[in-house]
């Protein structure tokens, strides 16, 4: 039987190239998204593993704030210098260090720009003896930084700038500026990696002075003896330093790690997860389409192999050894395929400003969900045409001019009205509620998916009609054969055109919230900017204070508000707080109240949402506590509630407020206002110099501060379309697959036609047209399905800013041209096959 | 069988005829597994005339017809429909050729299952981009008696009527010579003979030429002459054949007595 298997796969090499190939790219993309997603994750995480002492010793947080360098730290607590020595006699400690870590410190290259502030903070450190034992940072080059005037990076930015040991360079702390010879260069963790952040070394002395004070440390890191536990050397620890600091092994620092990054990159989860889900759905999708494409040749063999004597039996264990085999054989090259394609993805990431640092790896799950879609699903849709075939009498399969009785429409028809009146209700009821459920979404958009799916070969023939109208216009005759030929097995023009459904669905829904992002963000700052200019960092990087200072100093200045912020328990819940000066705040932003004055914020007044307010039953007067990471606490009262759509909040104190629980003196972002009816243009250029004198900052008018909060939204979605655009990629080649298919099984007709007269070039056009009308069917439907997933998942996220609704007209009709694209570039293959057909065997084949 | 008086004199002028060849060869493979199927074939088909071609098997009838009518390339040799070379022809002029000059009956009907039979009828024409004339086209299909069936799909035709759609679709574009090959392979013996009665009735009412590749003595009957193929050379013609005449004359192919061919 084995044998028999083979020959036959053998046999049909091309049919076996096709539906191989459709097992390939389905795995393919599987492979692909989850080993890339893998790497995304790692990217990540292998950040703690790399990095973490034995044991380490840190000022104790009143409450754990997420992850470290997302830049909403407010406030920071140190360790007394002193304290080393203390720790280094702790029984079991073989070695003792102290460390300084900060961000907000920025190594300029050579045209003075900072460098990675492309979307990853600038981090100083003091280079640490125990960072080199334990693998945390290795020296490749040169030394170690000794005194102000040296400083040491790392590889990445080694590369980046082209530094290397001699060169000078200047450094942005949040203390002064300095300008160092780069001594040495290290690489960070195992892999260099620092997931695109540039860390400048210094010697611990200059750390001190330039990111905390002399005598202080940011904390202290362990090695300890190798014939005791980390475990036990931490409670030691402890016990000598008391409870006001936090001493943790390497594995709970990772352990810490790990779940305050779970909690950051949630969404990214979410969205990797639900990504995946479609790679499954349409790499399963791919390879059952192929292979009910080959249903009729395949009946028809089989039902051979039955008239000749063979068993039922017989005849399902040959096609499952043969399925198994190809599913084998797919399944593996396809893993190959999609490791490639993560390889090629990453590579995009990074041409777009992205690093990854982890290294692509094969995952257990890659590696089993790839053999899973690629061997179940292929023996699954192998199956079905043999048990059909075991049914159908092989004399009727066996006759020459089998048409393959398409089952009616109805049930599909039904079933798929059915789940799209679900899908429907349940995207109403999302958008219908004040906060509409995560779930409820997920379940109407898939209902949705699936309905489109179900209905797709029902509405296919109106669709088909309806365009086809213009083909007989357009093209005569090959424009008429070319639509009959697109309505002949409505199943297979949907089939084909579904996957295709489904990339351009998602991408048309992401660019609707993008464009609608990009005008939410328009509109809120047109609405809430009062100040002339904004001068911050492009990723809300903290910076000196002294910058506040000279721009008050300027003649024409009304007034400069600095934005500070952080987190904070409120009454016991987690939440993001803003810190503005009540005196000018108003000069700055245009803040709407719900109830109550802007200057409730004053002293120790604060301001909340009003939905958060009246969640958590708090009113005007109310006294709220607060505690910050370093322990601190104040109790505020609430001066006013602010419309939910102002553009801060949830909580807004007054600066003073921050200082006094010990925030770190860093701005976020400064409002500048310039006082009217004096030279804006001879301001606008005082400003400026002054703003340039600190290269991290940029200085915005209301036009460029748009342009900057766009690019944001812009870079988010980039992300987003380039696993997307895989999506799409797979589609097309799956278009490829089913019109080679169906040029071979056509081979005959095609054959005719160019025996009646037909010219190549028109036997191509006939091919070309038909691709083209199936790829537009399956751009449409996904349009239309994209419009309203998108439309639904604004209304679902209006709660968090996204107010406007804005339908990007020129995106979606370059889409739907994309659509007709795709399919004359999927058809040139067959097209090609179909052209070059020689009439003679086209007509002999039998 | 045929009654009306022939005039059996070959004509020779160009004028009169629609195709021939001249010294044709067709090797198939190289080597050891070479087969010559056609050798040294000159022939020529009159207009107007119903020409068959038999043979046993793989006697090279099937070849001949395709290399005639552009299908096949030849190996040596020249081969004319109506003035034209087609050996000198490239794809292109052979596409022009089939289209304009050539009709074409096959075994399997061979019809665009997505098409109506009308549709079917003016496929050649519509590919020309050419209005099919009107009159002829209506003459053809009272002809073939299929006026009540011309939305119909092939699907929805029995076999004969199949056959009758397609010997319509090569008399429509009024080519210079139609190539049948066994027309009436797939029919049984009433279709068959309808459809061959209809061939005959176009050659001798319409002026059509029809060349008749065919293993059945009945079927061959129904020509004006008859040329009998064997190892990819002429053997032998019959003028104004009968199925007896036929049959007789086959008999002397069988393998025991080939020799003496």
């Amino acid at each position: 039987m084995l044998r028999n298997a083979l020959r036959n796969l053998l046999a049909h090499k091309l049919r076996l190239l096709l539906s191989g190939a459709a097992v390939v790219l389905g795995v393919a993309f599987i492979a692909g998204t989850l080993t890339f997603t893998d790497t995304l994750n790692r990217t990540f995480t292998s950040l703690f593993e790399d990095t973490s002492a034995d044991v380490n010793i840190t000022p104790k947080a009143a409450f754990e704030t997420g992850l470290a360098g997302t830049g909403v730290t407010s406030s920071e607590s140190s360790v007394p210098e002193s304290m080393v020595a203390e720790v280094a006699e702790v029984d079991g400690v073989a070695l003792a260090a102290g460390f300084v870590q900060a961000e907000g410190v920025y190594l300029l290259d050579r045209d003075g720009e900072p460098v990675g502030t492309g979307g990853a903070p600038g981090i100083g450190t003091s280079w640490a003896e125990t960072d080199e034992q334990l693998g945390i940072a290795t020296m490749v080059e040169g030394e170690p930084p000794v005194g102000r005037a040296e400083i040491a990076i790392d590889t990445n930015t080694a590369e980046k700038t082209g530094y290397g040991v001699g060169d000078r360079a200047a450094v942005l702390t949040p203390g002064p500026r300095l300008v160092a010879e780069v001594v040495g260069v290290f690489k960070f963790g195992d892999d260099g990696g620092t997931a695109g952040a540039a860390i400048t070394a210094f010697d611990l002395p200059t750390a001190q002075e330039v990111m905390l004070e002399p005598g202080q440390l940011s904390g202290i890191s362990v090695i300890s003896e190798d014939d005791v536990s980390d475990d036990v050397v931490a409670d030691r620890i402890s016990d000598v330093v008391g409870s006001g600091y936090d001493v943790k092994t390497r594995a709970e620092q990772v352990e810490d790690g790990a779940a305050a990054l779970e909690e950051e990159l949630s969404f990214i989860n979410t969205f990797l997860l639900v990504f995946a889900g479609v790679a499954l759905f349409v790499g399963s999708f791919l390879i059952l389409n192929t292979f009910s494409m080959l249903i009729a040749q395949r009946t028809r063999e089989l039902a051979l192999m039955r008239a000749l004597g063979a068993s039922r039996r017989q005849i399902t264990t040959e096609v499952l050894v043969e399925a198994l085999l190809l599913g084998l054989a797919g399944a593996t090259s396809g893993l190959a395929v999609g490791f490639g394609l993560a390889y090629a993805l990453k590579a995009l990431f990074g041409q777009i400003g992205l690093t990854l640092d982890g290294s692509l790896r094969l995952t257990v799950d890659a590696v089993v969900w790839s053999y899973i879609v690629g061997v179940v699903v292929t023996v699954l849709a192998a199956y079905l045409p043999a048990r059909r075939a075991a049914r159908v009498s092989p004399v009727a399969a066996m006759r020459a001019d089998l048409v393959t009785h398409s089952k009616p429409l109805r049930t599909r028809t039904l079933i798929g009205v059915a789940l799209s009146v679900v899908g429907v209700a349940a995207l109403l009821a999302v958008t219908l509620p004040e906060e509409g459920s995560g779930l409820l979404l997920a379940l109407g958009a898939a209902c949705l998916l699936l309905a489109a799916i179900t209905l797709s070969p029902v509405l296919a023939v109106p669709f088909v009609r309806f365009v086809g109208v213009l083909l007989p216009r357009l093209a005569g005759k090959t424009g008429h054969l070319a639509r009959e030929n697109a309505l002949r097995n409505p199943r297979r023009t949907a089939a084909t055109s579904s996957a295709l459904m489904v990339g351009l669905a998602l991408i048309t829904g992401f660019s609707i919230i993008g464009a609608s992002a990009r005008a939410s963000v328009d509109e809120l700052v047109d609405d809430a900017l009062a100040a002339d200019y904004v001068v911050s960092t492009a990723i809300d990087q903290p910076f000196s204070p002294d910058l506040a200072d000279d721009l008050r100093e300027i003649e024409g200045v009304e007034s400069v508000t600095q934005e500070r912020y952080g987190v904070a328990l409120v009454e016991g819940e987690q939440d993001f707080f803003v810190a503005y000066d009540p005196a000018t705040i108003e000069q700055a932003l245009n803040v709407e109240m719900a109830s109550g004055d802007v200057q409730g914020m004053a002293g120790n007044g604060v301001l909340v949402y009003e939905s958060v307010a009246e969640d958590r039953g708090f009113v005007i007067g109310d006294e709220l506590e607060f505690v910050m990471p370093n322990g601190e606490s104040a109790a505020l009262v609430v001066g006013g509630l602010l419309d939910d759509n102002a553009p801060i909040g949830p909580y807004v104190m007054s600066l003073e407020t921050y200082d006094s629980t010990g925030g770190v003196a860093v701005d976020r972002s400064l409002y500048v206002d310039v006082a009217d009816g004096i030279d804006a243009a001879a301001v606008k250029a005082e400003i400026a110099s002054a703003v340039d004198a600190f290269p991290i900052v940029d200085l915005k008018d209301a036009e460029q501060f748009k342009d900057e909060q766009r690019g944001q939204v812009d870079q988010m979605l980039m992300l987003i379309n380039a696993l997307l655009v895989l999506s799409v990629l797979i589609a097309a080649l799956g278009v490829v697959n089913t019109l080679v298919l169906s040029v071979i099984e056509r081979t005959r007709e095609l054959g005719l036609l160019r025996a009646l007269g037909m010219s190549r070039r028109q036997v191509r056009r006939l091919v070309r047209l038909e691709s083209v009308v199936i790829s537009l069917y399956g751009a449409v439907l996904g349009l239309g399905l994209g419009i309203v997933l998108g439309f639904t998942l604004i209304r679902f996220l209006r709660a968090d800013g996204l107010t406007e609704t804005a339908v990007p007209m020129l995106q979606l009709v370059l889409f739907l041209v994309l659509g007709g694209v795709i399919g004359v570039i999927a058809a040139a293959l067959p097209a090609r096959r179909a052209g070059r057909l020689k009439v003679l065997d086209a007509i002999a084949t039998e | 069988m045929t009654t009306v008086e022939q005039d059996m004199s070959e004509p020779r002028t160009t004028g009169q005829v629609a195709a021939r060849c001249e010294g044709l060869r067709k090797v198939y493979g190289e080597g050891e597994t070479e087969v010559v199927a056609l050798d040294a074939v000159t022939v020529a088909f009159a207009k107007g005339r119903f020409t068959a071609i038999m043979g046993p098997s793989g006697s090279g009838k099937s070849t001949l017809m395709h290399v005639m009518a552009g299908l096949d390339e030849a190996t040596a040799g020249q081969t004319w429909i109506g003035e034209t070379e087609l050996t000198t022809l490239g794809d292109k002029g052979l596409t022009r050729m089939r289209r304009d000059m050539v009709g074409f009956v096959f075994q399997s009907f061979n019809l665009v299952p997505t098409l109506s039979a009308l549709e079917n009828i003016t496929l050649p024409m519509d590919i020309a981009g050419r209005k099919p004339d009107t009159a002829w086209l209506d003459t053809v299909i009272d002809t073939v008696g299929l006026r009540s069936r011309l939305s119909h799909r092939p699907a929805e035709l029995s076999g004969g009527q199949q056959q009758r759609v397609a010997c319509a679709r090569a008399l429509a574009s009024r080519p210079e010579i139609i190539f049948a090959d066994e027309p009436t392979g797939n029919l049984d013996s009433h279709s068959g003979s309808d459809v061959l009665a209809f061939l005959r009735m176009s050659v001798r009412t319409m002026g059509q030429t029809v060349v008749m590749v065919t293993h059945d003595p009945v079927a061959a009957s129904y020509a004006d002459r008859v040329l009998f193929l064997a190892d990819g050379r002429i053997v032998d013609e019959m003028a104004d054949p009968t199925a007896d005449r036929v049959l007789e004359r086959m008999k002397a192919f069988d393998p025991a007595s080939a020799k003496e061919a």
